[in-house]
């Protein structure tokens, strides 16, 4: 028993990070509809940038470097919108899904040219787990999942809460409409990437916290981001909180029945079931996922 | 480093693998615009399956045909889930593929040996026969030159087919899916199993593309089959003219030959050499996607023309015109 009750919090911690990555996922493709194969990427590169200003070039305080690369990414996010994505709007579907894949494999480049291949460390002291009845947590354990709720409800207010938030939800209804109601609708798309980017930022950050950083981190993100947002719906956003937290939990869970090298197959397996068994997701809608219109 | 002109071959061998490869995918993503990132796992899979028969004693031809087939089987199960939804979900699902695959030639040692590949697969060879008291020596590709013609001949034989799939009704109505599936269907067309089938042929051509890699190498191991492969030949495909056949043979003689030239070319110590070229060819993949989008080769489109000179043709058009009195 507690063994399952570790498991379960470590999966709520990575879960958190997971769930984090994919909400920007699914506000792309809620906004654009389609899949923004970079994102791993782009919470790779905001994690290496707080590792720059923090560990490799500023030695700024954690506190600050994160928020930095926060603000960078989400920079970086709307660049890429703007240079890669937005002269393909009206393109074939294949096309920005191309040049997404190959801006996923430019900010890898640039990341393995600047930083280097090797894994890196933010060289955080280990400290032994505080126990919380039979569970041990660290402290930045606490603090991963801590930030990772507080990001959320940050989200939850700015989507339900806030004009902007309205705007957002209008344009993944239906951009036209959004459009001939006298919304920006470019403007609001690339208020879409900036917190997206952001968030993902957030999320590499806190795995790079929790385990280490590394060039193909971008692809492992990306994965499991893939699985939460189908698992939880695509284009939803407590669809991508909640598959991001199944994700975590299943991963987690998992490793007690099979061998731990297995552990990045999991969110794939979980995706195909679910493909099988409901393709819209928890909190999709149906009529998004088919083909076929017979 | 000094220049070798056996290089030479090695770069011919590697070419008509990787067309074969280009072939694959534009089938399934030139011609009927189907997300289709993880050619490699359809690729690993021939190899593999090639490489373990090979070892166990079975030809060239049947362990390659096993793996032919072993990709096209792979590629049934990932369309079964996928090919009834967007094609969004092909993309994701393909690409999970390419991971699990990738987790199986790793981490199943005892079939795979893991990280450490299977080494000394056989050469291929044809016509052995040593059955009841008969023996006759066929021929083993053992040397390089003989190799390339064993990878010329399938490369051949890939492109007929290719080539006369896409001028067949069937080809026509795979354009008409990548353009319009709806309107492909409401022209009563079955599209589940257009793209189905598709998936299935290209598919089982990359498990071919890994047979013949297989047996050339003679040593296979999980890092020749990740994404970046499957990259490569996307950008192969979108730069040669996606839906052109022979356009995409043409970028792979290309990008093949300026891949492994840049292994010449002498680079400053901090810079590594598989960096800066995924830095090159992401830009370039960018900048041809927006700026360039069929290709520098781009698709013939039929013309009225050439359809007059079927005298089978039952296309609809003919009909109208002639009820127009055109």
């Amino acid at each position: 028993m507690a063994i399952f009750a570790q498991l379960l919090v470590n999966g709520l911690i990575a879960g958190g990070t997971y769930a984090l990555a994919a909400v920007g996922y699914s506000m792309v493709y809620g906004a654009l509809k389609f899949i923004n194969f970079a994102h791993g990427s782009v919470a790779s590169f905001g994690a290496y940038i707080m590792f720059g200003l923090a560990v490799a070039w500023l030695h700024v305080p954690f506190v600050i470097a994160f928020f930095a690369a926060m603000i960078l990414t989400a920079l970086l996010g709307v660049i890429i919108e703007r240079m890669a994505y937005r002269p393909l709007r009206h393109a074939p579907k294949l096309a920005p899904l191309t040049t997404a894949i190959a801006v996923s494999f430019v900010l890898d480049a640039i990341v393995m040219i600047v930083m280097g291949s090797d894994i890196k460390s933010f060289g955080l002291p280990t400290v032994e787990g505080i126990a919380i009845g039979p569970v041990f947590i660290t402290p930045v354990q606490l603090i991963i999942i801590g930030s990772s709720l507080v990001l959320m409800v940050f989200l939850y207010v700015l989507l339900y809460r806030t004009r902007l938030g309205k705007a957002i939800r209008a344009v993944a209804d239906d951009v036209n409409l959004a459009e001939v109601s006298g919304m920006d609708s470019d403007l609001v798309i690339s208020a879409v990437f900036a917190i997206g980017s952001a968030l993902a930022a957030a999320a590499g950050c806190l795995i790079g916290l929790d385990s280490n950083l590394q060039p193909t981190m971008g692809f492992v993100i990306t994965v499991k981001a893939f699985a939460a947002v189908v698992l939880g719906g695509l284009g939803s956003v407590p669809g991508a909180i909640v598959g991001g937290f199944l994700i975590g939990i299943a991963e987690n869970l998992g490793v007690w029945y099979i061998p731990a090298v297995w552990k990045d197959t999991i969110a794939y397996g979980i995706l195909i079931l679910a493909l099988f068994i409901r393709p819209a997701g928890i909190f999709g809608k149906k009529d998004q996922t088919a083909s076929t219109v017979l | 480093m000094p220049f070798d002109p056996s290089l030479l071959i090695h770069l011919a061998i590697l070419i008509t693998i990787y067309a074969i490869l280009s072939i694959s995918l534009n089938l399934v993503m030139g011609a009927t615009g189907m997300f289709n990132i993880g050619l490699a796992a359809f690729y690993g899979v021939g190899a593999y399956t090639s490489a373990i028969l090979a070892k166990l004693g079975v030809p060239w031809f049947f362990d390659m045909l096993a793996g032919v087939c072993l990709a096209g089987l792979l590629a049934f199960v990932v369309g079964i889930p996928t090919l009834h939804l967007v094609g969004d979900y092909l993309a994701v699902v393909t690409m999970g593929i390419g991971e699990i695959m990738r987790a199986v030639f790793t981490n199943w040692m005892s079939l795979t040996r893991g990280p450490n590949g299977i080494p000394g697969i056989p050469h291929a060879s044809l016509f052995h026969i040593d059955f009841a008291g008969i023996k006759f020596n066929g021929i083993t590709f053992d040397t390089e030159p003989k190799f390339f013609v064993l990878g010329i001949v399938c490369l051949a034989i890939t492109y007929v087919i290719a080539e006369r799939l896409l001028r067949s009704p069937f080809g026509r109505v795979l354009k008409g899916i990548r353009e319009d599936e709806t309107g492909a269907q409401a022209l009563g067309k079955d599209t589940y199993r257009f793209k189905m089938t598709i998936l299935i042929i290209g598919s089982g051509m990359g498990g071919l593309a890994g047979s013949l890699f297989a047996h050339y190498i003679t040593y296979i191991d999980p890092s020749s089959f990740v994404m970046w492969l499957t990259f490569f030949i996307f950008l192969i495909i979108m730069l040669g003219g996606r839906g052109n056949i022979f356009g995409g043979i043409v970028a792979t003689a290309v990008f093949v030959t300026l891949r492994e030239g840049l292994r010449f070319v002498t680079l400053p110590e901090w810079l590594d050499p598989s960096a800066l070229q995924q830095l090159i060819f992401g830009l370039l993949l960018i900048v041809t996607t927006i700026f360039l989008p069929s290709g520098l080769i781009p698709e013939r489109k039929t013309t009225y023309r050439e359809m007059e000179g079927h005298a089978t043709s039952r296309e609809p058009h003919e009909g109208l015109r002639r009820a127009a009195g055109g």
